[in-house]
């Protein structure tokens, strides 16, 4: 589960702030999907910024399951982001030097040597998130040698490698073609469920809103909730 | 070291390229180091294998500096050191530079003149030499061969390991045999003290100046030139090694700043990032300087016979320590950049 409990987010601007986020409150559930649209500029991926601990809020409550992110230090966020958080990006953002496996097998070294034992385990894990996402047989290839769609495919297998209760996609359609992005989305949707994250999902593209569990848009930082529930039925 | 193992596979080109130019420094520290010592050997070996507590010099003239060869020091400064309190042994030594012959050959030696004791193989008469091995082997001499010093024959009584003063190997005489060879007609060029003694109190009385066998060995030939030079060059080395790594580092950090946000912002821990960082600069470091030192010990060897060279443990494995220490500084201080790498920059919108 997480909620963001009016959350406001700033960012310096020459002397003033920017209100990136405005009073923010957002709650989404175990094994649904939240898309989140809005124009650009308007805050969505300041909002999902604050949603991973990225950024902490200058106010409000950012509460993963029982702890509330806004409160932690840097380095305990980074433990959060990756004991429970699961992040995809906009970018491809796949180490060059790794190949797919090993793309995934990291996110069990990210705090340091990791033990010996959960080796089985783990690489059992990323083979059957990689043919989860459809990429049996393309373990060994690294970023370069994969296709925009697969990569993001990747992507989405590493975030998922250490059970998220949550998972943040920014805008994962936006190097790709229609066939391929819809594919994404479908397997954003499917997997959420299968995993029972709570997924929060910005997208440009207004063909997937009526597969999403619940759609809030954004406009100016703030969230505009008379057209947000509309939007779940277009 | 996850990801850092597989980036060293992975640009292991660059990697390699580094490595070897580390090697390279590497080979050039070692051979100038194995070479200080060579020559420092050669030009001080037998005062530090006298193992006097202090050397007495005399005098110098105001603004002089103390030379060995130069200090001039009397009978009567002999008995005030005997006779001082504390003062155990007192050896008087003189030294002067000349040539020796064989019926086959000839070679500038040191002629070096005491009485006996630890560093001091005097022999036992007036006119019997004992030859150190280079001279001996120079000159082509066995114990029992004759040799020629100043128009007076010596027998060679003994041959004694290695020893050199200023660059020649030594040659021993008794007191006696020395009046037979000396130009200067001095009591001796110094006292070799040992004991526990007031020195300064001494030296006042004495009117003469001591130093500590460490201490003076600024007083002989070119030491202090040879070894500052050649000291200067390996620091520079070490210099350029840390120079050369802070500045691969600094650029392959660079390059993967964008990596390392992703990884931040997926929960990597800033130590875990620094010492992954840390470590492959110290696999390509270990390569490279073991390479250089392998390079070192083997053409070393070979240098060894026509060059003074020395492969100890002090002119090859601490400088290899040094290296690799002040590599990793030099890393360490490349990787700045890990730290304040925000992992904001990794989410999709703000790139
Ligand atoms: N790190 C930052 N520093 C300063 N200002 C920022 C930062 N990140 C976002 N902003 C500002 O906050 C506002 C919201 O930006 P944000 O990236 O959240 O918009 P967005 O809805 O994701 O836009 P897009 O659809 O173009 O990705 C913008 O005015 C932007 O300039
Ligand atoms: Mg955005």
């Amino acid at each position: 589960m997480i909620h963001l409990d009016h959350v406001t987010v700033t960012f310096p601007d020459g002397d003033s702030r920017i209100t990136a986020v405005n009073d923010v409150s957002l709650r989404g559930e175990p094994g649904t999907v939240t898309g989140i649209i809005g124009p650009s500029g308007s805050g969505k991926s300041s909002l999902l910024a604050v949603a991973s601990t990225l950024v902490s809020p200058d106010s409000g409550h950012v509460w993963i399951d029982d702890v509330d992110a806004a409160q932690l230090t840097a380095k305990e966020a980074a433990v959060l982001r990756r004991e429970r958080l699961g992040i995809v990006f906009q970018q491809s953002n796949l180490l060059p030097a790794l190949s797919s496996f090993d793309q995934l097998r990291v996110m069990n070294h990210l705090g340091g040597r990791a033990s010996r034992r959960e080796t089985n385990k783990v690489n059992a894990k990323a083979a059957e998130l990689l043919a989860a996402v459809g990429l049996a047989g393309q373990e060994h290839k690294r970023p370069h040698q994969l296709s925009g769609g697969q990569r993001q495919r990747v992507n989405i297998a590493r975030a998922l490698m250490n059970d998220p209760r949550v998972l943040i996609v920014d805008e994962p359609t936006s190097a790709l073609d229609q066939q391929r992005g819809a594919e994404i989305i479908d397997l954003i949707l499917r997997l959420s469920q299968d995993m029972n994250t709570a997924t929060l999902l910005v997208t440009h593209d207004l063909v997937h809103l009526p597969r999403m569990d619940a759609v809030v848009e954004m406009v100016d930082g703030r969230l505009s909730t008379a057209r947000s529930t509309a939007l779940v039925t277009v | 070291m996850f990801v850092a193992w597989r980036e060293l596979n992975f640009a292991r080109g660059r990697f390699a390229l580094l490595a070897s130019v580390v090697a390279m420094l590497m080979v050039l520290v070692g051979f100038l180091s194995g070479l200080a010592a060579g020559l420092a050997s050669q030009n001080v070996s037998s005062v530090l294998g006298f193992k006097a507590d202090q050397i007495v010099f005399a005098k110098p003239a105001d603004g002089q500096k103390l030379s060995l060869s130069e200090s001039a020091v009397t009978r009567e400064q002999f008995d005030t050191w005997v006779s001082a309190s504390g003062v155990d042994a007192v050896r008087p030594l003189s030294v002067q530079q000349s040539k020796m012959s064989s019926p086959d050959a000839s070679t500038t030696v040191a002629l070096m003149s005491s009485t006996r004791g630890k560093g001091t193989p005097v022999p036992s008469d007036d006119s019997s030499v004992s030859v150190s091995q280079t001279a001996a082997d120079e000159l082509g001499v066995a114990v029992g061969d004759r040799v020629t010093i100043s128009g007076s024959d010596f027998k060679v009584a003994a041959i004694t390991d290695d020893a050199w003063f200023s660059h020649t190997p030594a040659v021993w005489l008794s007191r006696d045999g020395w009046l037979k060879v000396d130009r200067s007609g001095e009591f001796a060029n110094v006292f070799l003290v040992n004991g526990s003694a007031d020195w300064e109190a001494v030296n006042t009385s004495a009117s003469t100046q001591s130093a500590s066998t460490l201490g003076s060995l600024s007083a002989i030939g070119s030491f202090t030139s040879e070894a500052g030079s050649l000291g200067m060059m390996v620091a520079l080395l070490f210099a350029i090694s840390a120079l050369v790594l802070s500045a691969f580092f600094t650029v392959w950090t660079m390059q993967r700043s964008a990596d390392i946000a992703v990884l931040k912002a997926l929960g990597s821990s800033t130590r875990a990032l620094l010492i992954d960082s840390l470590g492959q600069a110290l696999v390509v470091l270990t390569a490279g300087i073991g390479v250089g030192l392998a390079l070192v010990l083997g053409f070393g060897a070979l240098a060894g016979q026509v060059l003074p060279f020395v492969i100890s443990p002090f002119t090859t494995l601490l400088p290899a320590l040094v290296m690799g220490v002040l590599g990793l500084a030099g890393v360490a201080f490349a990787l700045k950049s890990i730290t304040k790498a925000n992992p904001l920059s990794a989410l999709g919108g703000n790139r």
